[in-house]
């Protein structure tokens, strides 16, 4: 009997004239991984952002385990263990990519030890048995990132950039993923073969995992239930082959010529 | 608090120091203990600029420090150094400690002039406060070192000794800070703070450590100025004693712990050569090589932080 | 009580005035180039003894008294047009890409370097210019005797907020700083020639500060140092009015003077701590200050 790991009941919000977000209501069960559709500007980075504390809804109530975590600020619902990927990735320009995974799971160790001043560096961090260092070089080769290691992020190509963006999110291991446009920006080739490779790396702890895409294949490939969102509202809510048909999804999102076939009839190659 | 190489390998020059000290001439020991209570002000300043942050009123600390210890000794009696240095750095502490509610909120220039302005407070308060002796200040009794007290041949040297005490433990301290998870994070707020808040940090609160660490640093080293120089008076808060600290920190860079006492010895070499010859050009010399540093580096001065970022193991 | 309120409101609206002059200048060049100029209290001091020297001359020679006025502003004009403009092509153009941090020392540095070089140019004692202030007399309210030359202060600074009001929205050049303020790279991209508008933009606010300063010399001694307190004062009033807001800055100037005016009354010490205090209130409300322009999203 699977339970509801994070429940958003009847979220909106506005801005000004805008409705970025009407009576969203949805349920998420946990280790499961859900698709979020839409265009542009019909509400799913709005949905995330009330999720991770970025936006407070006008009116609604987002429960992550039962807790609510609505007027949270984005550091507190990190700690409680919702975390997020940027549609910009959001690294440390400056340090490569090596360091801008032990900066992340220094954090990790920091909050550990309760913010103590007293820590070393290369102790072991409490919960995960490994030191900083260590934990960064699995990281590092769980998301395939190994050859960049002592690349500065700056330099680093986009589609690299946004795996080390999931990886650093990764480092806090999250009861609760949210990936937002993992594959835009990254080129056709890599697409499939980059969220295939995130998709193992995340969901190997069963992590349940919301992502915004919007490439149907991605979503029919990967995820278990799709949200269809529009003008705010979600219009639909079921498992990605039929949503994808839904006659009011395809005349809003996905276009008639671009409807999803089903999963396996691609060469991916 | 760790005793890694930089700090055993300092630690061995401080003693090496003392050791040679009775063949120091009387002005060089003087210069020496300036050197190490203005090297501790930038040791706090070095800490802001890795967080990306500059402060242009770092001495309001250092005054406070000063004014503490001149006030305890000359009003309580109290002329043991080491409890008027602890006393000091207590106190700024205590005092950033409060003001850091409402800076630790803020980055860069409004970071930078808000603490200008509470530097500017403070002296505008002690030069119309005619009980502590408004722009003339006051002159800080003699002190006694664990009860002894140095004769007039041996007073510099000592004051130096318990100096050198406390700046070794202020480094070990700062350098096991920089070496911990919290050090790591100081530079991830220079770079992205939105990121660090995401993956559960506080820089607020990160920010609000450092200024704390960094006003009791001060405090300790107005302590040891007012001791040494034996006399304080409101200028130590004025603007232009701020502007000197961010100078030294600009010489020394930001590469190691040890790198604000270089920079603070070379300025006390410069300052003294300097000041004498032109005193009303100090400032112009101050801002001119300011910005001839700065130019020079043409990513700025976190070009330094890369060059050195080898002696981080 | 009357009679109390009015030295509060006279007194205040004075310093109200004094305030905006110093201050616009400094939000002026922040919203166009998006730096914190703060050499600006450098130009306030500049403007002062630029005002000491022509005005010392003009009486000297006996010239029109009245027309010494004309005198003050040209002699602030010269400071912040020929000044400024030199540092901004020779200097700061070289820092527009560079961490903030940077452009901040940059400025910094400069403050220190033109703090001494006015000492070297009019040397460390006083000097007393206040003929122009004498010769306006005085004005009566409530009993109570006020210089006019408190006029003069706000009818320049009405004159001053007036006139840049309408240059930014009613000219051409206005629209184009505007258009600068609210982003430099479309501004570029649509053809508008942001170097000029940036060193233009900076002789103003150079010139602006040192009106201000010109104009006060008469009623104080102008000595070293007069730049410190006018650039953290004229900061306050910046980030409390909303960095780049003229009404901001306006609104910020009029609440701060007065909130002073009635504090000192009571207590003069808190002069200072009054101004910062009204600043960390309006920033406890309103993060960005009072007026501010729409942020993008980050993320």
């Amino acid at each position: 009997m699977s339970n509801v790991i994070l429940h958003a009941k009847q979220l909106n919000k506005s801005f000004g004239a805008v409705t970025a977000a009407a009576d969203i209501d949805v349920a998420v069960e946990a280790g499961s991984c859900l698709g979020l559709i839409g265009t542009n500007g019909a509400g799913k980075t709005t949905f995330v952002n009330m999720i991770t504390g970025y936006l407070k809804p006008d009116t609604g109530v987002v429960e992550f385990d039962g807790r609510d975590i609505t007027q949270l600020p984005p550091r507190e619902i990190t700690q409680l263990g919702i975390c997020r990927s940027f549609q910009i990735p959001q690294l440390y320009n400056s340090m490569t990519a090596l360091e801008n995974l032990e900066v992340s799971f220094g954090i990790v160790s920091l909050i550990a030890n309760g913010g103590s001043l007293f820590t070393k560096s290369d102790a072991i961090v409490p919960g995960l048995g490994k030191t900083i260092r260590q934990l960064a070089e699995e990281s590092l080769e769980r998301f395939d990132l190994g050859q960049y290691r002592d690349k500065v992020a700056r330099v680093l190509p986009g589609g690299v950039r946004k795996v080390l963006d999931i990886a650093m999110a990764m480092a806090v291991r999250p009861k609760i993923l949210l990936l937002d446009e993992p594959t835009s920006g990254v080129s056709a080739e890599e697409k499939f073969q980059i969220m295939d490779m995130v998709m193992k790396a995340v969901r190997r702890d069963n992590t349940t995992v919301l992502f915004v895409e919007h490439d149907m294949e991605i979503v029919s490939r990967h995820a278990e239930r799709v949200l269809a969102f529009y003008d705010g509202r979600i219009i639909a809510d079921d498992v990605p082959d039929t949503v994808l048909l839904d006659p009011t999804v395809v005349r809003h999102i996905v276009g008639s010529a671009r409807a999803a076939t089903p999963v396996g009839a691609h060469d991916h190659a | 608090m760790t005793l890694d190489r930089t700090t055993l390998r300092f630690g061995a020059v401080l003693a090496l120091l003392m050791l040679a000290s009775p063949f120091i001439p009387q002005w060089a020991l003087f210069m020496l203990t300036i050197a190490g209570a203005n090297g501790l002000v930038v040791l706090g300043l070095m800490l802001f600029l890795r967080a990306g942050l500059v402060s242009f009123g770092q001495a309001l600390y250092f005054c406070a420090g000063a004014y503490t210890t001149g006030l305890m000794a000359l009003l309580l009696g109290v002329n043991e150094m080491l409890v008027l240095l602890l006393a000091s750095a207590a106190l700024s502490a205590l005092i950033a400690y409060v003001l850091g509610f409402l800076l630790a909120k803020y980055r860069a220039i409004f970071f930078g002039l808000l603490s200008l302005a509470f530097s500017m407070i403070l002296y505008g308060l002690l030069v119309k406060t005619e009980a502590l002796g408004s722009t003339d200040g006051f002159n800080v009794p003699a002190v006694t070192i664990a009860g002894w007290l140095p004769g007039s041949g041996m007073v510099r040297a000592a004051v130096l000794g318990v100096a050198c005490v406390v700046i070794l433990f202020c480094v070990s301290f700062v350098q096991g800070l920089l070496k911990s998870p919290r050090g790591l994070v100081l530079t991830a707020i220079r770079d992205n703070e939105i990121r660090t808040e995401y993956m559960g940090a506080s820089a607020r609160r990160t920010i609000h450590l450092i200024y704390v660490v960094a006003g009791a640093l001060a405090g300790f080293g107005g302590s040891i100025a007012a001791i040494a120089v034996g006399h304080i008076d409101p200028t130590m808060a004025f603007w232009t004693t701020s502007g000197e600290f961010i100078f030294i920190t600009i010489l020394g860079g930001v590469g190691s712990v040890v790198a604000p006492f270089v920079g603070a010895l070379v300025f006390g070499i410069i300052h003294t050569i300097a000041f004498s010859y032109s005193p009303n050009t100090w400032q112009m010399l101050i801002g001119l090589s300011l910005i001839f540093v700065i130019l020079l580096l043409p990513d700025g001065l976190w070009s330094f932080v890369r060059k050195v970022r080898g002696l981080k193991a | 009580m009357i009679s109390q309120a009015m030295v509060v409101l006279v007194d205040g609206i004075n310093y109200s005035a004094w305030l905006f002059l110093s201050a616009v200048g400094l939000t002026l060049i922040y919203g166009v180039m998006k730096i914190v100029n703060v050499a600006h209290g450098s130009f306030y001091a500049l403007g002062a003894y630029m005002a000491a020297s022509v005005v010392g001359f003009w009486f000297t020679n006996n010239y029109p008294p009245y027309l010494s006025y004309f005198a003050l502003l040209f002699a602030a004009l010269l400071a912040g047009f020929v000044v400024g403009p030199l540092i901004e092509r020779f200097l700061l153009r070289y820092q527009y890409g560079k961490d903030e941090v940077v452009i901040l020392l940059i400025t910094y540095a400069l403050f220190l370097v033109l703090e001494d070089v006015l000492k070297l140019v009019w040397g460390v004692d006083p000097y007393f210019i206040s003929e122009p202030y004498e010769l306006l007399g005085n004005f009566e309210i409530a009993g109570m005797s006020y210089p006019n030359y408190y006029l003069l202060m706000v009818g320049l600074a009405l004159v001053v907020g007036l006139s840049l009001a309408f240059v930014l929205n009613k000219t051409r050049f206005g629209r184009m700083l505007v258009s600068v303020i609210h982003d430099r790279e479309v501004s570029a991209a649509m053809g508008i020639d942001v170097g000029r508008v940036f060193i233009l933009t900076f002789g103003a606010g150079c010139s602006l500060a040192a009106i201000a300063g010109a104009f006060t010399a008469p009623t104080i001694s102008v000595t070293p140092g007069l730049g410190v307190e006018v650039i953290v004062l004229s900061f306050a009033v910046v980030v409390t009015g909303g960095l780049g807001s003229l009404p901001g800055v306006a609104l910020a100037a009029i609440i701060m003077g007065i909130a002073r005016a009635f504090c000192i009354h009571y207590i003069p010490q808190l002069e200072l701590f009054v101004i910062f205090s009204v600043m960390a209130l309006v920033l406890s409300f309103r993060p960005r200050g009072l007026f501010s322009l729409a942020e993008a999203r980050k993320i």
